[in-house]
Protein backbone atom coordinates (compact mmCIF):
# COMPACT_ATOMS: atom_id res chain seq x y z
CA UNK A 1 0.00 0.00 0.00
CA UNK A 2 1.12 3.44 -0.94
CA UNK A 3 0.84 6.61 1.37
CA UNK A 4 1.80 10.02 1.27
CA UNK A 5 4.63 9.90 3.61
CA UNK A 6 6.01 12.91 2.79
CA UNK A 7 3.95 16.41 2.62
CA UNK A 8 5.63 19.38 0.63
CA UNK A 9 6.32 21.77 3.77
CA UNK A 10 8.27 18.41 5.32
CA UNK A 11 10.36 18.23 1.83
CA UNK A 12 11.38 22.04 1.90
CA UNK A 13 11.80 21.79 5.96
CA UNK A 14 14.46 18.96 5.15
CA UNK A 15 15.41 21.02 1.97
CA UNK A 16 16.58 24.45 3.92
CA UNK A 17 19.30 23.29 5.81
CA UNK A 18 20.99 23.27 2.47
CA UNK A 19 23.75 26.10 2.26
CA UNK A 20 25.25 27.50 -1.01
CA UNK A 21 28.67 25.72 -1.23
CA UNK A 22 30.31 29.09 -2.31
CA UNK A 23 29.16 31.10 0.14
CA UNK A 24 28.11 28.93 3.51
CA UNK A 25 26.59 31.48 5.29
CA UNK A 26 23.17 31.32 3.35
CA UNK A 27 21.25 28.87 2.30
CA UNK A 28 19.65 27.93 -1.08
CA UNK A 29 16.56 28.91 0.01
CA UNK A 30 17.21 31.87 1.35
CA UNK A 31 19.26 32.70 -2.20
CA UNK A 32 15.62 32.50 -3.29
CA UNK A 33 16.89 29.27 -5.69
CA UNK A 34 15.05 26.80 -3.92
CA UNK A 35 11.72 27.63 -6.64
CA UNK A 36 9.27 24.22 -5.62
CA UNK A 37 8.48 20.85 -4.33
CA UNK A 38 6.39 18.93 -6.61
CA UNK A 39 4.98 15.66 -5.22
CA UNK A 40 2.97 13.57 -7.03
CA UNK A 41 2.12 9.53 -6.02
CA UNK A 42 5.07 9.90 -3.91
CA UNK A 43 7.28 11.32 -6.20
CA UNK A 44 9.25 14.24 -4.88
CA UNK A 45 10.45 16.72 -7.75
CA UNK A 46 12.26 19.93 -6.35
CA UNK A 47 12.24 22.64 -8.21
CA UNK A 48 15.34 25.08 -8.76
CA UNK A 49 16.76 28.21 -10.47
CA UNK A 50 20.22 28.95 -11.13
CA UNK A 51 22.08 31.81 -10.47
CA UNK A 52 24.24 32.16 -12.80
CA UNK A 53 24.24 29.82 -15.78
CA UNK A 54 27.54 29.00 -15.56
CA UNK A 55 27.31 29.15 -11.32
CA UNK A 56 29.50 25.44 -10.91
CA UNK A 57 27.83 24.99 -7.21
CA UNK A 58 24.41 24.12 -9.46
CA UNK A 59 25.92 20.26 -9.60
CA UNK A 60 26.48 20.56 -5.68
CA UNK A 61 23.54 21.52 -4.80
CA UNK A 62 21.53 19.11 -6.76
CA UNK A 63 23.77 16.94 -5.28
CA UNK A 64 23.04 17.81 -1.80
CA UNK A 65 19.55 17.86 -2.40
CA UNK A 66 19.49 14.26 -3.59
CA UNK A 67 21.67 13.37 -0.26
CA UNK A 68 19.40 14.88 2.22
CA UNK A 69 16.05 13.71 0.71
CA UNK A 70 17.86 10.02 0.88
CA UNK A 71 18.66 10.23 4.23
CA UNK A 72 15.02 10.70 4.83
CA UNK A 73 14.28 7.93 2.99
CA UNK A 74 13.03 9.76 -0.33
CA UNK A 75 14.81 7.83 -2.93
CA UNK A 76 14.70 8.70 -6.32
CA UNK A 77 13.90 12.46 -5.91
CA UNK A 78 14.14 14.68 -9.37
CA UNK A 79 15.79 17.86 -9.33
CA UNK A 80 14.71 19.85 -12.41
CA UNK A 81 16.63 23.39 -13.09
CA UNK A 82 14.39 25.93 -14.86
CA UNK A 83 15.57 29.36 -16.03
CA UNK A 84 11.85 31.13 -16.26
CA UNK A 85 11.68 33.34 -14.65
CA UNK A 86 15.27 34.06 -14.29
CA UNK A 87 16.67 34.37 -10.96
CA UNK A 88 17.50 38.08 -9.99
CA UNK A 89 19.26 38.98 -6.67
CA UNK A 90 16.01 40.58 -5.53
CA UNK A 91 14.63 37.33 -4.70
CA UNK A 92 17.31 37.15 -2.15
CA UNK A 93 15.73 37.41 1.25
CA UNK A 94 17.00 40.85 3.37
CA UNK A 95 17.80 37.63 6.14
CA UNK A 96 20.60 36.76 3.37
CA UNK A 97 21.88 40.09 2.39
CA UNK A 98 22.26 40.70 6.08
CA UNK A 99 24.30 37.35 6.97
CA UNK A 100 26.31 37.85 3.54
CA UNK A 101 27.80 41.16 4.87
CA UNK A 102 28.35 39.61 8.50
CA UNK A 103 30.03 36.94 6.51
CA UNK A 104 32.30 40.77 4.91
CA UNK A 105 30.40 40.24 0.97
CA UNK A 106 28.36 43.67 0.08
CA UNK A 107 24.84 42.71 -0.74
CA UNK A 108 23.50 43.54 -3.72
CA UNK A 109 21.76 46.70 -4.41
CA UNK A 110 18.31 46.18 -6.14
CA UNK A 111 18.70 44.85 -9.56
CA UNK A 112 16.98 48.12 -11.07
CA UNK A 113 20.71 49.30 -10.42
CA UNK A 114 22.37 46.99 -13.34
CA UNK A 115 23.84 49.47 -15.10
CA UNK A 116 26.53 48.87 -12.41
CA UNK A 117 28.63 47.68 -15.51
CA UNK A 118 29.38 51.13 -15.39
CA UNK A 119 30.16 50.91 -11.60
CA UNK A 120 28.73 54.77 -10.74
CA UNK A 121 27.17 53.01 -7.90
CA UNK A 122 28.25 53.71 -4.04
CA UNK A 123 28.84 50.15 -2.09
CA UNK A 124 29.42 50.01 1.34
CA UNK A 125 32.19 48.12 3.22
CA UNK A 126 30.86 45.39 4.61
CA UNK A 127 33.90 45.89 7.59
CA UNK A 128 33.28 49.62 8.45
CA UNK A 129 30.20 50.81 6.60
CA UNK A 130 32.38 53.71 4.69
CA UNK A 131 30.78 54.79 1.13
CA UNK A 132 34.31 55.52 0.48
CA UNK A 133 35.21 52.59 -1.40
CA UNK A 134 36.33 51.73 -5.10
CA UNK A 135 36.12 48.96 -7.60
CA UNK A 136 39.64 46.71 -8.02
CA UNK A 137 38.81 44.59 -10.57
CA UNK A 138 34.42 44.28 -12.30
CA UNK A 139 35.12 40.20 -12.01
CA UNK A 140 35.95 38.23 -8.60
CA UNK A 141 36.52 35.10 -7.62
CA UNK A 142 33.34 33.28 -8.37
CA UNK A 143 31.21 34.85 -11.21
CA UNK A 144 28.97 36.33 -8.87
CA UNK A 145 31.24 38.72 -7.25
CA UNK A 146 33.46 41.91 -7.99
CA UNK A 147 36.18 43.11 -6.07
CA UNK A 148 36.56 46.24 -4.14
CA UNK A 149 38.82 48.41 -1.40
CA UNK A 150 37.69 50.57 0.87
CA UNK A 151 39.56 53.51 1.32
CA UNK A 152 38.58 54.30 5.03
CA UNK A 153 39.86 50.72 6.49
CA UNK A 154 41.45 50.00 3.64
CA UNK A 155 40.06 46.57 3.83
CA UNK A 156 39.34 44.84 0.54
CA UNK A 157 36.19 42.74 -0.18
CA UNK A 158 33.60 41.00 -2.32
CA UNK A 159 30.48 42.81 -3.54
CA UNK A 160 28.24 40.29 -5.13
CA UNK A 161 26.87 41.54 -7.95
CA UNK A 162 22.90 42.71 -8.71
CA UNK A 163 21.56 40.95 -10.83
CA UNK B 1 12.67 20.77 -41.96
CA UNK B 2 10.14 20.59 -39.03
CA UNK B 3 9.57 23.62 -36.83
CA UNK B 4 11.25 21.02 -34.24
CA UNK B 5 14.24 19.84 -36.32
CA UNK B 6 14.52 23.85 -36.94
CA UNK B 7 14.71 24.92 -33.58
CA UNK B 8 17.26 21.92 -32.77
CA UNK B 9 19.29 23.81 -35.18
CA UNK B 10 19.01 26.90 -33.71
CA UNK B 11 19.35 25.86 -30.70
CA UNK B 12 23.08 23.86 -31.64
CA UNK B 13 24.13 26.98 -33.03
CA UNK B 14 23.61 28.86 -30.20
CA UNK B 15 24.90 26.85 -27.55
CA UNK B 16 28.39 25.94 -30.00
CA UNK B 17 28.68 29.45 -29.96
CA UNK B 18 29.13 29.96 -26.64
CA UNK B 19 30.92 26.34 -26.06
CA UNK B 20 33.85 27.30 -28.59
CA UNK B 21 34.44 30.88 -27.35
CA UNK B 22 34.07 29.24 -23.75
CA UNK B 23 36.81 27.22 -25.27
CA UNK B 24 39.16 29.86 -26.49
CA UNK B 25 39.04 32.36 -23.96
CA UNK B 26 39.78 29.16 -21.28
CA UNK B 27 43.00 29.22 -22.44
CA UNK B 28 43.64 32.61 -21.20
CA UNK B 29 43.88 31.22 -18.28
CA UNK B 30 46.86 31.82 -16.25
CA UNK B 31 48.31 33.17 -19.63
CA UNK B 32 46.50 36.80 -19.57
CA UNK B 33 48.50 40.20 -19.02
CA UNK B 34 47.50 40.61 -15.87
CA UNK B 35 45.72 38.75 -12.92
CA UNK B 36 42.48 41.43 -13.13
CA UNK B 37 41.97 40.38 -16.68
CA UNK B 38 42.74 36.48 -15.87
CA UNK B 39 39.69 36.43 -14.14
CA UNK B 40 37.56 38.43 -15.90
CA UNK B 41 38.40 36.46 -19.40
CA UNK B 42 38.20 33.32 -17.64
CA UNK B 43 34.75 34.77 -15.61
CA UNK B 44 33.44 35.05 -19.34
CA UNK B 45 34.42 31.19 -20.11
CA UNK B 46 32.41 30.08 -17.27
CA UNK B 47 29.37 32.06 -18.66
CA UNK B 48 29.36 30.85 -21.42
CA UNK B 49 29.91 27.18 -20.84
CA UNK B 50 26.66 27.67 -18.68
CA UNK B 51 24.51 29.21 -21.87
CA UNK B 52 25.75 26.32 -23.58
CA UNK B 53 24.91 23.88 -21.03
CA UNK B 54 21.37 25.64 -21.22
CA UNK B 55 20.83 25.95 -24.45
CA UNK B 56 22.44 21.88 -25.33
CA UNK B 57 20.15 20.56 -22.72
CA UNK B 58 17.46 22.23 -24.15
CA UNK B 59 18.25 21.05 -28.24
CA UNK B 60 18.58 17.06 -26.29
CA UNK B 61 15.44 17.76 -25.40
CA UNK B 62 14.02 19.11 -28.80
CA UNK B 63 15.97 16.00 -30.11
CA UNK B 64 13.85 13.23 -28.78
CA UNK B 65 16.70 11.11 -28.34
CA UNK B 66 17.15 11.31 -24.73
CA UNK B 67 20.73 13.35 -25.74
CA UNK B 68 22.05 15.18 -22.58
CA UNK B 69 23.61 18.41 -22.60
CA UNK B 70 27.26 16.38 -22.24
CA UNK B 71 26.33 13.63 -25.28
CA UNK B 72 26.44 16.86 -27.75
CA UNK B 73 29.22 18.53 -26.49
CA UNK B 74 31.33 15.51 -26.56
CA UNK B 75 29.59 12.70 -28.76
CA UNK B 76 29.20 14.81 -32.05
CA UNK B 77 31.99 15.59 -35.19
CA UNK B 78 32.90 18.73 -36.41
CA UNK B 79 30.42 18.70 -39.39
CA UNK B 80 28.10 18.69 -36.76
CA UNK B 81 29.05 21.44 -34.95
CA UNK B 82 27.17 25.23 -36.11
CA UNK B 83 29.07 27.38 -34.53
CA UNK B 84 30.39 30.76 -35.84
CA UNK B 85 34.16 30.45 -37.50
CA UNK B 86 34.90 33.63 -35.53
CA UNK B 87 34.83 31.80 -32.43
CA UNK B 88 36.99 29.03 -33.65
CA UNK B 89 39.99 31.15 -34.66
CA UNK B 90 43.09 31.23 -32.56
CA UNK B 91 43.32 33.70 -29.50
CA UNK B 92 46.38 35.22 -31.47
CA UNK B 93 47.99 38.26 -28.96
CA UNK B 94 45.42 39.83 -26.25
CA UNK B 95 44.41 42.64 -28.91
CA UNK B 96 43.39 39.85 -31.06
CA UNK B 97 41.19 38.08 -28.70
CA UNK B 98 39.80 41.41 -27.32
CA UNK B 99 38.74 42.49 -31.36
CA UNK B 100 37.14 39.05 -31.77
CA UNK B 101 35.13 39.70 -28.04
CA UNK B 102 34.48 43.56 -29.09
CA UNK B 103 32.83 41.52 -32.01
CA UNK B 104 30.73 38.59 -30.82
CA UNK B 105 29.71 40.43 -27.31
CA UNK B 106 28.19 43.37 -29.67
CA UNK B 107 26.49 40.74 -31.33
CA UNK B 108 24.92 38.54 -29.12
CA UNK B 109 23.86 41.89 -26.85
CA UNK B 110 21.72 42.95 -29.91
CA UNK B 111 20.54 39.29 -30.24
CA UNK B 112 19.82 38.19 -26.80
CA UNK B 113 17.91 41.42 -26.28
CA UNK B 114 15.77 40.63 -29.27
CA UNK B 115 15.51 36.81 -28.25
CA UNK B 116 13.84 38.23 -25.14
CA UNK B 117 10.63 38.45 -26.86
CA UNK B 118 10.84 34.87 -28.61
CA UNK B 119 7.68 33.27 -28.89
CA UNK B 120 9.61 30.33 -27.26
CA UNK B 121 9.51 30.31 -24.00
CA UNK B 122 12.67 28.39 -23.03
CA UNK B 123 14.74 30.71 -25.69
CA UNK B 124 13.31 34.10 -24.15
CA UNK B 125 14.42 32.72 -20.05
CA UNK B 126 17.84 31.58 -21.53
CA UNK B 127 18.06 35.01 -22.99
CA UNK B 128 17.33 36.94 -19.96
CA UNK B 129 19.50 34.82 -18.01
CA UNK B 130 22.54 35.35 -20.56
CA UNK B 131 21.85 38.94 -21.86
CA UNK B 132 23.06 40.21 -18.02
CA UNK B 133 26.24 38.46 -18.28
CA UNK B 134 26.68 40.04 -22.08
CA UNK B 135 26.71 43.14 -20.71
CA UNK B 136 29.71 42.70 -18.95
CA UNK B 137 31.45 40.75 -21.91
CA UNK B 138 30.58 44.02 -24.12
CA UNK B 139 31.64 46.49 -21.41
CA UNK B 140 34.88 44.96 -20.78
CA UNK B 141 35.29 44.29 -24.62
CA UNK B 142 34.74 48.15 -25.53
CA UNK B 143 36.75 49.12 -22.45
CA UNK B 144 39.93 47.59 -24.12
CA UNK B 145 39.44 48.58 -27.26
CA UNK B 146 39.02 52.07 -26.61
CA UNK B 147 41.77 52.20 -24.04
CA UNK B 148 44.43 49.81 -26.75
CA UNK B 149 43.29 51.97 -29.76
CA UNK B 150 43.59 55.22 -28.46
CA UNK B 151 46.63 54.18 -26.51
CA UNK B 152 50.48 53.73 -27.48
CA UNK B 153 51.95 53.55 -30.92
CA UNK B 154 52.32 49.70 -30.21
CA UNK B 155 48.39 49.19 -28.59
CA UNK B 156 47.02 51.16 -31.20
CA UNK B 157 48.69 49.09 -34.36
CA UNK B 158 47.96 46.02 -32.83
CA UNK B 159 44.20 46.45 -31.51
CA UNK B 160 44.01 47.88 -35.49
CA UNK B 161 45.50 44.11 -36.59
CA UNK B 162 42.86 42.46 -34.52
CA UNK B 163 40.11 44.59 -35.65
CA UNK B 164 41.28 43.87 -39.42
CA UNK B 165 42.40 40.14 -39.65
CA UNK B 166 38.96 39.12 -37.71
CA UNK B 167 36.74 41.57 -39.62
CA UNK B 168 36.17 38.68 -42.67
CA UNK B 169 34.28 36.50 -40.18
CA UNK B 170 32.12 38.78 -39.11
CA UNK B 171 29.79 38.41 -42.48
CA UNK B 172 28.99 35.28 -41.20
CA UNK B 173 27.02 36.71 -37.91
CA UNK B 174 24.10 37.76 -40.31
CA UNK B 175 23.84 34.93 -42.68
CA UNK B 176 20.37 33.08 -42.08
CA UNK B 177 19.12 29.34 -43.52
CA UNK B 178 16.03 27.64 -43.58
CA UNK B 179 15.85 26.55 -40.11
CA UNK B 180 16.24 30.58 -39.49
CA UNK B 181 13.22 31.58 -42.07
CA UNK B 182 10.91 29.02 -40.71
CA UNK B 183 11.55 29.99 -37.08
CA UNK B 184 11.23 33.59 -38.08
CA UNK B 185 7.67 32.76 -39.29
CA UNK B 186 6.57 31.31 -36.00
CA UNK B 187 8.20 34.88 -34.05
CA UNK B 188 10.88 32.17 -32.41
CA UNK B 189 14.14 33.14 -34.04
CA UNK B 190 16.04 36.70 -34.13
CA UNK B 191 15.79 39.15 -37.27
CA UNK B 192 19.14 39.37 -37.72
CA UNK B 193 19.19 42.07 -40.70
CA UNK B 194 17.46 44.77 -37.85
CA UNK B 195 20.42 43.16 -34.96
CA UNK B 196 23.02 43.94 -38.42
CA UNK B 197 21.85 47.16 -38.81
CA UNK B 198 22.57 47.93 -34.75
CA UNK B 199 25.92 45.98 -34.88
CA UNK B 200 27.00 47.99 -37.59
CA UNK B 201 26.09 51.53 -35.79
CA UNK B 202 27.68 50.16 -32.55
CA UNK B 203 31.30 48.83 -33.96
CA UNK B 204 31.59 52.06 -36.08
CA UNK B 205 31.38 54.19 -33.22
CA UNK B 206 33.57 52.43 -31.09
CA UNK B 207 36.31 51.82 -33.15
CA UNK B 208 35.73 55.84 -34.36
CA UNK B 209 35.95 56.45 -30.33
CA UNK B 210 38.99 54.42 -30.58
CA UNK B 211 40.98 56.02 -33.05
CA UNK B 212 40.47 53.26 -34.89
CA UNK B 213 39.78 52.69 -38.39
CA UNK B 214 36.62 50.61 -39.83
CA UNK B 215 37.73 47.73 -42.11
CA UNK B 216 36.22 48.08 -45.28
CA UNK B 217 33.80 44.56 -46.34
CA UNK B 218 35.83 42.33 -48.89
CA UNK B 219 35.16 38.65 -48.89
CA UNK B 220 33.74 37.08 -46.23
CA UNK B 221 34.18 33.99 -45.18
CA UNK B 222 31.33 31.71 -44.77
CA UNK B 223 30.44 28.25 -43.93
CA UNK B 224 29.57 26.97 -40.79
CA UNK B 225 25.87 27.49 -40.90
CA UNK B 226 26.22 23.94 -43.10
CA UNK B 227 29.08 22.84 -40.87
CA UNK B 228 31.87 23.63 -42.71
CA UNK B 229 34.69 24.85 -40.28
CA UNK B 230 38.31 25.98 -40.78
CA UNK B 231 41.09 23.48 -39.46
CA UNK B 232 40.82 24.90 -35.94
CA UNK B 233 37.82 23.54 -34.61
CA UNK B 234 38.93 19.43 -35.43
CA UNK B 235 41.78 20.61 -32.92
CA UNK B 236 39.63 21.73 -30.77
CA UNK B 237 37.43 18.58 -30.47
CA UNK B 238 40.65 16.51 -30.82
CA UNK B 239 41.20 18.03 -27.35
CA UNK B 240 37.88 19.02 -26.13
CA UNK B 241 36.11 15.42 -26.92
CA UNK B 242 39.67 12.99 -25.90
CA UNK B 243 38.64 11.97 -22.99
CA UNK B 244 34.69 10.54 -23.86
CA UNK B 245 36.46 9.11 -27.41
CA UNK B 246 38.96 6.89 -25.40
CA UNK B 247 36.95 6.33 -22.76
CA UNK B 248 33.36 5.92 -23.70
CA UNK B 249 30.41 6.52 -21.00
CA UNK B 250 33.05 7.79 -18.17
CA UNK B 251 31.87 10.04 -15.61
CA UNK B 252 33.18 11.18 -12.32
ZN1 LIG C 1 35.94 49.82 5.35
Amino acid sequence: MVKQLHTKKDILNILSVIRDPEIPVVTIEEMGMLRDVLVKDNVVEVILTPTYTGCPAMGIIEHDIKMMLDIAGIADAKVTLVYDPAWTTDWMSDVAKEKLKNYGIAPPLHSSCNHEVFSTNIIECPHCQSKNTAMISRFGSTACKSLFQCNDCKEPFEYFKCH
Amino acid sequence: MTEQQALYKYCLRLGDNALIQSYRLSEWCSNAPILEEDLALTNFALDMTGRAQALLSYAGKLDGNNKTDDDLAYKRGERDFYNLLITEQPNGGFAHTIARLLYTSTFEYFFYTELLHSADATLAAIAAKTIKEIKYHKAHATDWVLRLGDGTEESHYRMQQGIDSLWMFTGEMFETGEADALLRDKNIAVDLGAVKSKWQASIAAVLAEATLALPKDEYMQTGSLQGVHTEYLGHILTEMQYLQRAYPEAIW
